[in-house]
């Protein structure tokens, strides 16, 4: 908006054009560069002012979630500190580190809780909290995060499960191997124990195989994975 | 009085971002599946055209015309991560539920199309209005298609309001065994809402161009029968 100040006089060995043509660019790129440090200050003292309380209800979000598979009674130790470092693992579905927390009462192991990726989903993956007890059985299964079809394959989660009263994934609280075996840890469509809902079958397939994969992983790892020291990597 | 008027009444009607300008489909599509997200979305549009209008209005000044475009990017980017980040710290349950919407306002060309329009050339009252007006256009519209939306698919209303206000709950408009209507819900369905919007809009337009049209007859020729017959998009 304003006129580059006049300075071709004092430089005759420049032409005209060539000077103002560098002159113009550096001094567009100059004010582009002014504003892109005020506005990148702007973002990072965003960053810097909120990250604490982000860092804060990401953690108090993680128990929460944790809370509802794990009933807070079950266990006396802190989670956060009694975790271990899973790899990537083909049983789980995970393609990255995920953290494993070992519930204890007493000081005895109590329950695992773990992330579980379901890679097929209807519309891509389904990541599931997942609370397998010392003992055996799946305590409680919830999913975290997924893209499945508003209103149609959404029921997986129980805030969007029209059934209130007795949600599609509460079938998987307190059961486990003994009481559904491995062959029958499907959906009813594939001639398994699990119930689906008619014309969203993938949803439910997805989650069930999932939890039915990862439930078979933990039976094997299970002691392995208690016995390991805090913050250590597992290797199976 | 009268500018600031047109202003309100260009966002909300006579030049609403989706009925007429068409801008801002991209949320549109993904957003309006329900009245509780559609509304939710339109609230963080608002105060996302508020802000970008009045920083715009404000160092317009500054902002060669050369390259605005590129800096109209950076200053409506940097106001949605504030924003993004902002209710992330200090509304964390209401982050919850929009969290996931807010950088897709990133990709409502409405934002810029607005800078670029109007905060650029106009005062800072005028482009806040502005920014507020359109932002509300964009609401009303959004909000009745998700509406829509949400009760012919899946036959609720409020659905997801909990999340929101723990207290109320959603509606269940139609028997609770109502099947449901799988193409509203998915983005053909939110074409078919806004085409039909589209439509009615133009449909009212053109009948009050003609009664306007009628009563300029009448007036020059008072003996004439107003030509009522016509239909709407005879001429």
């Amino acid at each position: 908006m304003t006129t580059p100040p006049d300075t071709m006089e004092n430089t005759p060995q420049a032409s005209p054009m060539q000077r103002s043509a560098l002159y113009i660019a550096l001094r567009t790129a100059a004010i582009l560069l002014a504003f892109t440090l005020v506005f990148t200050t702007l973002m990072a003292s965003a960053y810097y002012l909120t990250a604490p309380r982000v860092a804060a209800s990401a953690q108090a979000e993680k128990l929460r979630l944790i809370g509802v598979v794990l009933a807070p009674t079950f266990y006396d130790n802190d989670l956060f500190s009694d975790a271990i470092i899973l790899p990537p693992t083909s049983a789980l579905g995970t393609s990255e580190e995920t953290r494993l927390y070992r519930a204890r009462k007493n000081g005895q192991p109590a329950a695992l809780v773990f992330e579980v990726v379901a890679p097929d989903g209807y519309s891509g993956k389904i990541r599931l909290l997942l609370a397998v007890s010392h003992s055996g059985p799946l305590l409680a299964l919830r999913v975290t995060q997924h893209k499945e079809t508003p209103g149609l394959g959404d029921y997986i989660d129980p805030k969007k499960d029209r059934n209130k009263g007795r949600p599609w994934i509460t079938q998987f609280s307190d059961i486990g191997f003994d009481s559904v075996p491995p062959e029958q840890w499907r959906v009813k469509k594939d001639g398994g124990h699990f119930d689906q809902m008619a014309g969203a079958t993938i949803s439910a397939r997805a989650v069930t195989n999932a939890s039915g994969r990862a439930l078979a992983w933990i039976n094997v790892h299970r002691e392995k994975l208690f016995a390991l020291p805090a913050n250590s990597l597992y290797k199976e | 009085m009268s500018a600031f008027n047109d202003i309100a009444k260009n966002g909300f009607w006579k030049q609403n971002p989706l009925l007429v300008q068409l801008l801002g489909l991209c949320p549109l599509l993904a957003i309006s599946t329900s009245l509780v997200n559609a509304v939710s979305l339109g609230l963080a549009t608002i105060l996302v055209m508020l802000l970008a209008n009045l920083a715009i209005a404000s160092l317009r000044a500054l902002i060669p015309y050369e390259i605005r475009i590129p800096v109209f990017v950076l200053i409506i980017a940097a106001l949605v991560t504030v924003v993004d980040l902002s209710f992330n710290a200090f509304l964390h349950d209401l982050y919850l539920v929009l969290g996931i919407f807010i950088p897709l306002i990133v990709t409502n060309c409405i934002v810029l199309a607005r800078v670029e329009a109007f905060a650029a050339k106009n005062g800072l009252a005028a482009s806040t209005l502005d920014g507020v007006m359109m932002g509300a256009g964009f609401l009303w519209v959004i909000a009745l298609i998700g509406g829509l939306r949400e009760f012919i698919g899946q036959g609720t209303l409020f659905s997801g309001i909990e999340m929101i206000f723990p207290s109320l709950s959603g509606i269940q408009v139609l028997p609770a065994d109502y099947p449901g209507f799988l193409i509203m819900m998915l983005p053909p369905g939110a074409f078919f809402t806004l085409g039909l919007l589209i439509a009615g809009r133009n449909w009212s337009e053109a009948r009050a161009n003609q009664r306007r049209l009628n009563q300029l007859k009448q007036a020059e020729h008072p003996g004439d029968k107003p030509a009522e017959n016509i239909p709407p998009f005879a001429a």
